[in-house]
């Protein structure tokens, strides 16, 4: 679905990605993990074209997207879930969604029904603005804004960040339920929720791809999660 | 009594006409972060346009006289499209991001339009003429009031409700105020937000043409000056309102064409500093301004 080949990326001064690869399968979790200020948001934010100086392969579903602003990285079906959520707050949580929509369609407007399903506190607040909803629902309304159009991937930027634990695992149903039509890249620094999820999972260090392999690889050493999370 | 009403209806009146040159200005800046020097300056040159297509028809004086104060306000409308385009393509769009840039650049667009409407119209003013059936006046009790300026009031006050309804019901509506708040997020969403920077300079100048035609009517003349002079009123009526906010803006806008009707008959050259005076309050009780959400 996603290959990333040698990504380079400055910001200002900074050489902050320093060669990352990656490759995100198609219908798997992916996630990236690493300590704080190894590069993860700095990864996927480069996949949204945000940062236009920066070099390397960028392919998704075989066609480069690599330089691409972001608005097209967005229409070629790449759903994004920002750190900060980034809902917008003067608007309600309708106007929310209909900003993201592309097409008001039936299509799109069943895909929205499906959304507010599967997280029914959006149907609730359905009128209220999003700078009035709680971190949950601002999560939930990040991630439904993100897939109200036909979306094959979805990079999610650490969703579990500053919820509350009863939030963490509605979010986790979510996106267990999400995953069965999307592939997702996750950047996460939750451990539990990214081995819950992931079936794969990239560490980087520095700004450079230092390990990968298969979740139960992680999960089963312990030396490794010390050396590069911090965690036993 | 009488005075005090009839301040407030002319109060109004300015209001109104601030408010149309404000209300572009504030969508420019609030939604495109450009500081665009030059808005005073394309007030100008719809309220000349406007003027001389007016003029040139046979104006007031023709058996068609009405009906070419609406001519003219179309060709004000008209050339605020062309300009507002020309201005965002070639000059503004260059230095997004860049607030010293875009001081730069559009004080020089500034001083080109106001040599342009020296070279053609020359430096002297124009007398314009209000059209027949805006002229003269009628009584309420004993406030008088006149036709044109209820005219102004009435027009404006529909191209709020107008601008209110379009923003707040139609997609493009609430795509601008999206990117009023956050316009990276607009793009990741899969919208070009350049293209919605462009259709907002050209409906803020648009705003800006039409108001500086209405404003040669109401002021009896147009002249290469009356851009510079309303800028900064226009600035402070952003800063009072918020920035990014047609309501706020339109609040600000008869807040300060309040202020400027009282001075006018008490203490005319306490003006501006009156305006200055409102503007520090507010923006000491409230930063962002009356409306504004702030960034």
């Amino acid at each position: 679905m996603l290959k990333i080949k040698d990504l380079h990326t400055h910001i200002e001064q900074f050489h902050i990605l320093q060669g990352v690869n990656l490759e995100v399968p198609d219908n798997s979790v992916t996630v990236v993990l690493g300590r704080n200020g190894a590069g993860k948001t700095t990864t996927i934010r480069s996949v949204m074209g945000f940062y236009p100086n920066m070099s390397g392969e960028i392919l998704f579903q075989g066609k480069s997207i690599a330089k691409l602003p972001p608005y097209t990285v967005a229409k070629q079906g790449i759903g994004y879930v920002p750190e900060d959520q980034d809902i917008f707050a003067g608007l309600t949580v309708e106007e929310n969604m209909r900003v993201a929509m592309r097409r008001e369609d039936d299509t799109t407007l069943e895909r929205q029904e499906w959304l507010l399903d599967l997280f029914p506190d959006l149907r609730e607040a359905w009128k209220r603005k999003g700078g009035h909803l709680s971190g949950g629902q601002k999560q939930m309304l990040s991630i439904a804004r993100a897939l109200v159009n036909e979306t094959p991937l979805l990079l999610v930027d650490e969703p579990s960040k500053g919820l509350a634990p009863i939030m963490v695992e509605k979010v986790m149903e979510a996106m267990n339920v999400i995953r069965e039509t999307t592939t997702i890249l996750l950047v996460e620094q939750n451990f539990i929720m990214a081995s819950q999820l992931g079936d794969y999972f990239y560490m980087i260090d520095e700004g450079r791809t230092v390990f990968q392999g298969e979740m139960q690889l992680l999960k089963d050493d312990e030396v490794l999660r010390k050396k590069y999370l911090g965690i036993a | 009594m009488e005075l005090h009403l009839t301040l407030i209806f002319n109060g109004l009146a300015t209001g109104m006409l601030i408010f149309l040159l404000a209300a572009g200005l504030s969508l420019i800046f609030g939604l495109m972060s450009v500081l665009n020097f030059a808005h005073g300056a394309l007030f100008m040159f719809g309220a000349y346009m406007g003027t001389w297509v007016y003029i040139l028809i046979g104006g007031w004086n023709s058996p068609w006289g009405n009906l070419n104060f609406f001519v003219g306000m179309i060709a004000a409308a008209l050339i605020g499209v062309v300009l507002g385009y020309l201005v965002e393509r070639f000059t503004v769009r260059q230095v997004y991001g860049n607030h010293l840039r875009q001081i730069l650049i559009t004080t020089g667009v500034m001083l080109v339009v106001a040599e342009l409407v020296k070279v053609f119209w020359g430096p002297n003013l124009i007398r314009v003429v209000q059209p027949e059936f805006l002229q003269g006046h009628f009584l309420v009790g004993d406030v008088r009031l006149t036709y044109y300026r209820v005219f102004i009031i009435l027009f404006s006050t529909m191209i709020l409700i107008l601008l209110l309804f379009m923003l707040k019901k139609s997609k493009i509506g609430v795509v601008v105020r999206a990117g009023v708040e956050n316009s990276q997020m607009v793009q990741a969403l899969g919208i070009n937000i350049r293209k919605v920077f462009t259709l907002v300079f050209i409906f803020g100048t648009m705003l800006a043409c039409i108001g500086g035609y209405m404003w040669g009517p109401f002021q009896g003349q147009v002249n290469p000056g009356m851009g510079l002079d309303l800028m900064l009123i226009a600035f402070i009526v952003v800063a009072i309102g918020g920035l990014g906010s047609v309501a706020g803006s339109a609040i600000a806008a008869v807040l300060v064409g309040l202020s400027e009707a009282y001075m006018a008959y008490y203490f005319p050259p306490g003006s501006l500093a009156v305006n200055m005076l409102i503007m520090a309050a507010v923006l000491l009780i409230k930063p962002t301004g009356l409306l504004g959400a702030g960034r």
